[in-house]
């Protein structure tokens, strides 16, 4: 066994013993298991919600973005820093409304707030057929971070299997409380790895930013800027705002955001937020550095962009630390993801054709299907295939059609019927999935227009039919309830 | 000063609309292309933006703290 191994495995084990402790001294129904308690304090909600954002994604797929588009990378630093400034006014009143009901997950609120069990199931299928996806990303990158970290001694494959049943163990005993401490070791270190590497890499690799970035201009022209076409002004505009607005309506951040213990602490957060996504910038300084120095990286691949420069440089034992920092990018969403399905089959499924089922048998039943949710996730991992990454693709345009009716529901006067909010969203998903399937642009169905259509994000035609929908549907639907019974 | 608030505006319009100004590599601005660090520049005045609302949001004042039945 080698050093990085040795590391990487500590840190699963510490992952584990931390979160099977978190549980002590709760008694775990499913207020206390899914959402805390509605205890958490400040810092605990920061590292949840922050926690959500800093993946594998983030971590392979940010540096890998960097190195292999350059410029439109920038794309990720910016949708955030909006979604949090949205943060500020749409959080809270989601929070006092969850509270003052005791709702558990996403779709109770939209049941609750259009008084429709059948909207909740509908949100609650959305946000599944959006999260296996999510997690299966997770697993995945997981096994590439093992695999490449133990320089091989372990292959991918036992590495997902190991990861699935420590989360798995982890979320079953302690739930959300189990995501909350393990996310605060995780921030931790992967604020140090990157802030490090986004820092030293450079600096011995060129001598500077300055250096580097001009070595990268004069070697590649214009690709540190947004493209004239394609990956365009218009296409980071369009992309930016819908990835901002579908920033909060994931099912496991309306979880994460129950926790709090007082709404101050989301008005806090919006402010504190922007800064801390900087570390984007620095997993953008690896990438960039990669460039020259690591050429010829394509496809899937460009994701192993930071781990290919660090193998030039360090020991063993620092590949191990930046390893182990990756396995925790995984597990720590992962946990999230994974007890959020579970709540939705439990709490939003079963419950829903099931009235009279007892708390208990709900709260056991979540329980008992976060291992079933993770052999489907491994599964969907290990069998690979093209399907899974057009379904991940789908998931953040899935869950954006939830934002329309959210807002809705939220204004003193909802002018959105439950029939409304139903087929808005019906329209919507069907939109995303169909031009998804076919490889559907504004390119394509405008090829004559000016590139400030054709490079815009296809997710805006989703948007404005789920829109017309919704509109539509809620203005006949409230017109005939206006008319008096006779 | 309720006016502030409407501060929260203006990083939509410096991210959005500052791309069909500051979409170039050169010159570098703190080691970083122009278009970054117009992005960077806004990231950290969104955080200025966003403290001084909540400094001015009644909402957030100190108040006695209130015992919630639990």
């Amino acid at each position: 066994m080698n050093a990085a191994l040795l590391i990487i495995a500590l840190t699963a084990l510490g992952a584990l013993l931390l979160g099977l402790r978190a549980r002590r001294g709760k008694d775990m129904d499913l207020e206390q298991w899914s959402v805390g308690g509605r205890g958490f304090g400040t810092i605990l909600v920061f590292v949840l919600m922050a926690g959500e954002i800093y993946t594998t994604f983030t971590f392979l797929g940010g540096s890998g973005y960097a190195y292999g588009h350059g410029g439109p990378a920038f794309y990720i630093l910016s949708y955030g820093c909006l979604a949090y400034i949205i943060s500020y006014w749409l959080l809270p009143p989601i929070w006092r409304y969850a509270k003052q009901h005791r709702l558990i997950s996403q779709p109770d609120f939209f049941a609750r707030k259009y008084d429709s069990s059948a909207l909740g199931v509908l949100v609650a299928v959305v946000g599944i057929v959006a999260l296996i996806p999510y997690l299966v990303l997770q697993l995945k990158g997981l096994g590439i971070i093992v695999a490449t970290a133990s320089y091989g001694s372990i292959g991918s494959t036992p590495a997902i299997w190991i990861g699935a049943a420590v989360v798995t163990a982890y979320v079953m005993v302690s739930g959300v409380h189990g995501s909350a401490w393990t996310a605060v070791v995780k921030d931790t270190l992967i604020l140090a790895v990157v802030l490090f590497l986004g820092i030293y890499l450079p600096l011995k690799e060129y001598g500077g930013y300055t250096a580097m970035f001009t070595a990268i201009e004069a070697a590649k022209p214009g690709f540190l800027a947004l493209r004239p076409t394609g990956e365009s002004i218009a296409w980071f505009d369009s992309t930016v705002l819908l990835t901002g607005l579908g920033f909060y309506c994931w099912p496991h951040t309306f979880g994460s955001l129950y926790t709090a213990k007082e709404e101050r602490a989301f008005r806090r957060n919006a402010a504190l937020l922007p800064l801390y996504q900087l570390i984007l910038l620095f997993v953008f300084f690896v990438g960039f550095a990669a460039i020259l120095k690591v050429p010829g990286l394509t496809g899937g691949d460009i994701d192993l962009a930071l781990f290919r420069l660090s193998l030039q440089h360090f020991d063993p034992w620092f590949i191990g630390v930046i390893g182990a920092a990756g396995v925790l990018t995984a597990l720590v969403p992962g946990s999230m993801i994974l007890m959020s399905s579970a709540t939705l089959l439990a709490n939003n499924l079963y419950r829903a054709f099931r009235p009279d089922a007892e708390d208990r048998t709900v709260t056991n039943l979540a329980r008992g299907l976060v291992p079933v949710v993770a052999l489907v996730a491994v599964w969907f991992t290990l069998s690979g295939g093209t399907t899974i990454v057009a379904l991940l693709l789908m998931g953040y345009a899935f869950v954006t059609q939830l934002f329309p009716c959210l807002v809705a529901s939220l204004l003193p006067h909802n002018p959105v019927t439950r029939e409304g909010a139903i087929a808005g969203i019906c329209v919507g998903v069907a939109t995303v999935a169909a031009t998804s399937l076919t490889h559907t642009s504004f390119a394509t169905l405008f090829p004559t227009w000016p590139e400030g259509v054709r490079d815009l994000n296809i997710g805006i035609i989703a948007l404005v039919l789920n829109l017309v929908a919704l509109t539509v549907v809620s203005a006949v639907t409230r017109r005939r309830a206006a008319v008096p019974a006779e | 000063m309720a006016w502030v608030r409407y501060l929260a505006a203006l990083p939509f319009l410096g991210l959005l609309g500052g791309v069909f100004f500051f979409n170039r590599v050169t010159p570098l601005v703190f080691g970083m292309p122009l278009l970054l660090a117009w992005i960077v520049l806004w990231i950290l005045l969104t955080a200025a933006i966003m403290t001084i609302i909540y400094q001015c949001d009644p909402a957030n004042a100190d108040e006695p703290a209130r015992r919630t039945p639990r």
